[in-house]
């Protein structure tokens, strides 16, 4: 592979394939942990690393897995690295891991890292799984620290927890519970898309055109 | 061929010893952080709940000036020394696991569903002029999920509520999860226990009204989570009832 194409797998991820706004994939960390820019931000971390290594480590044995059982492999392999990742959390960020609590271990069934190990892992070179999955990695990231910004300043007025506006800002609960992530990564996938024409998706079916009735009289009608 | 019997019951089991080595590889050279970061946090949930608590200063040190007694729940007589335990490590839960160390709670009793009830337990206090001034109590108690584990903290009236915090719970996050609620934590300040001897203090379903009588007896309900409020409800009547701490509170003496 060319030094371009490595390239092409870092960079597209980001925003021309980005898992969340273009495949709609890890929603549900998005909404969970993004009221906060810190717990974001370590959860950001975590997924990257979870992905990129299950990537390269699925990589590396994926002529040996038996297809009949490889999504049992891939989990096996994604669940370690998230076990490890929660240990080295509790280990030396006890009071962000308190604050993730489940979330951390919901990584395993998220969708970004079992799509990655599926669709690019196995059937890829080790380095370049590596790399893609860290594009991915840093997609999501993305995305996540940017509704985290928007929830966590006009949510709370505050950025890491430091305070922004000062005492007038009352808080805005509408921004801190989890559906306004919803709304937020809405607006960011009309943005993306109503620059990016090629992600719009074609309609799923053609409308007909709209038609009139025929003009009848009642005799017509059998009234 | 990747497809035969033999070819995936080996690469399973290579991958499951594989992983499993590395898991309780850094499972075990990590424990040693782990509970230092427990024992910290529980450390913390004791000061905060007390309200004395100050971040830009080293727990430890914060903690040293707490005062901590062995209680005798039977008798409600304290102890600075008791037999050959070590008042900084002796963990009143880790004793339920022996039978002299912990009796079963009669079922009548038992409205906390604790099910043992240690026969030694820890209490902490702060003082001021020699004199007491807070008391920090540890309480458990069955929620929903789980068996929630906290401190209430007391003023030296014995009546009246300095703080609650839990350090560990089961509950569903953001309904019985809102035990951690700073604000709901807040409603507790202020509130009084005992009314003329007996437990009063609960949390209600719903909203209190500030105009009502009992209000200062009564902590707003956790919306979405009836088992959980009934669970600290609970909790509050049994650790300050005759089989918790009421022996204590009647005739604490603490130079003793």
């Amino acid at each position: 592979m060319s030094l371009k194409q490595y390239r092409e797998v870092l960079v597209n991820p980001l925003i021309k394939e980005n898992p969340i706004t273009l495949q709609i994939l890890g929603i549900c960390s998005a909404l969970a942990v993004t009221s906060n820019l810190n717990v974001t931000l370590i959860m950001c971390i975590a997924l990257t690393s979870v992905v990129s290594l299950s990537n390269l480590f699925i990589s590396i044995i994926r002529n040996y897995i038996p297809s009949s059982v490889r999504i049992i492999v891939q989990m096996t392999i994604i669940a370690t690295l998230v076990i490890l990742v929660d240990e080295l959390l509790k280990a030396y960020d006890y009071e962000t891991s308190k604050k993730l609590s489940v979330f951390v271990g919901l990584i395993i069934t998220n969708c970004i890292v079992m799509g990655r190990a599926e669709a690019f892992a196995m059937k890829e070179k080790p380095f370049v799984s590596f790399l893609d999955g860290l594009g991915n990695g840093i997609g999501y990231s993305l995305i996540l620290i940017g509704v985290a910004f928007i929830r966590e300043l006009f949510g709370a007025g505050t950025l890491f927890g430091i305070p922004i506006f000062g005492d007038w800002y009352p808080t805005n609960n509408l921004l801190l519970l989890p559906p306004s992530s919803f709304i937020i990564i809405g607006l960011f996938i009309w943005l993306i898309r109503g620059y990016n024409n090629d992600q719009i998706e074609e309609d799923d079916f053609d409308l007909s055109k709209h038609s009139v009735a025929p003009n009848l009289n009642k005799k017509e009608l059998n009234v | 061929m990747n497809e035969t019997i033999i070819k995936t019951l080996s690469v399973t089991l290579g991958v499951c010893l594989l992983c499993s080595l590395f898991v309780s590889f850094t499972a075990v050279s990590l424990r040693d952080q782990q509970n230092i970061n427990k024992l910290n946090d529980k450390r913390i949930k004791i000061l905060e709940a007390a309200n004395i608590y100050d971040e830009s200063m080293s727990v430890e040190d914060q903690f040293k000036n707490l005062e901590i007694r062995f209680l005798d729940f039977d008798t409600g007589e304290t102890y600075k020394e008791y037999k050959d335990f070590d008042i900084d490590k002796y963990d009143q839960l880790q004793s339920l696991r022996f039978s002299d160390q912990s009796k079963p709670v009669p079922a009548d009793k038992d409205i906390a569903i604790i099910k043992n009830r240690e026969n030694i337990g820890k209490i902490y206090f702060s003082t001021k002029d020699n004199e007491i001034d807070k008391l920090i109590l540890p309480i458990r108690g069955y929620g929903l999920w789980g068996t929630l584990y906290g401190y209430i903290a007391i003023e030296n009236d014995f009546n009246t509520v300095v703080g609650i915090e839990f350090y560990e719970h089961k509950e569903t996050p953001g309904l019985g999860g809102e035990v951690d609620n700073p604000n709901w934590k807040n409603i507790w300040v202020g509130k009084e226990i005992y009314q003329s001897g007996d437990v009063k203090l609960q949390v209600i379903k719903g909203a209190v009204d500030k105009n009502m009588n009992d209000s200062k007896y009564m902590v707003d309900g956790l919306s979405g989570a009836t088992l959980t409020s009934r669970g600290v409800s609970n909790m509050i009547e049994y650790w300050f009832s005759d089989s918790g701490y009421l022996k204590l509170l009647e005739n604490f003496d603490y130079e003793s």
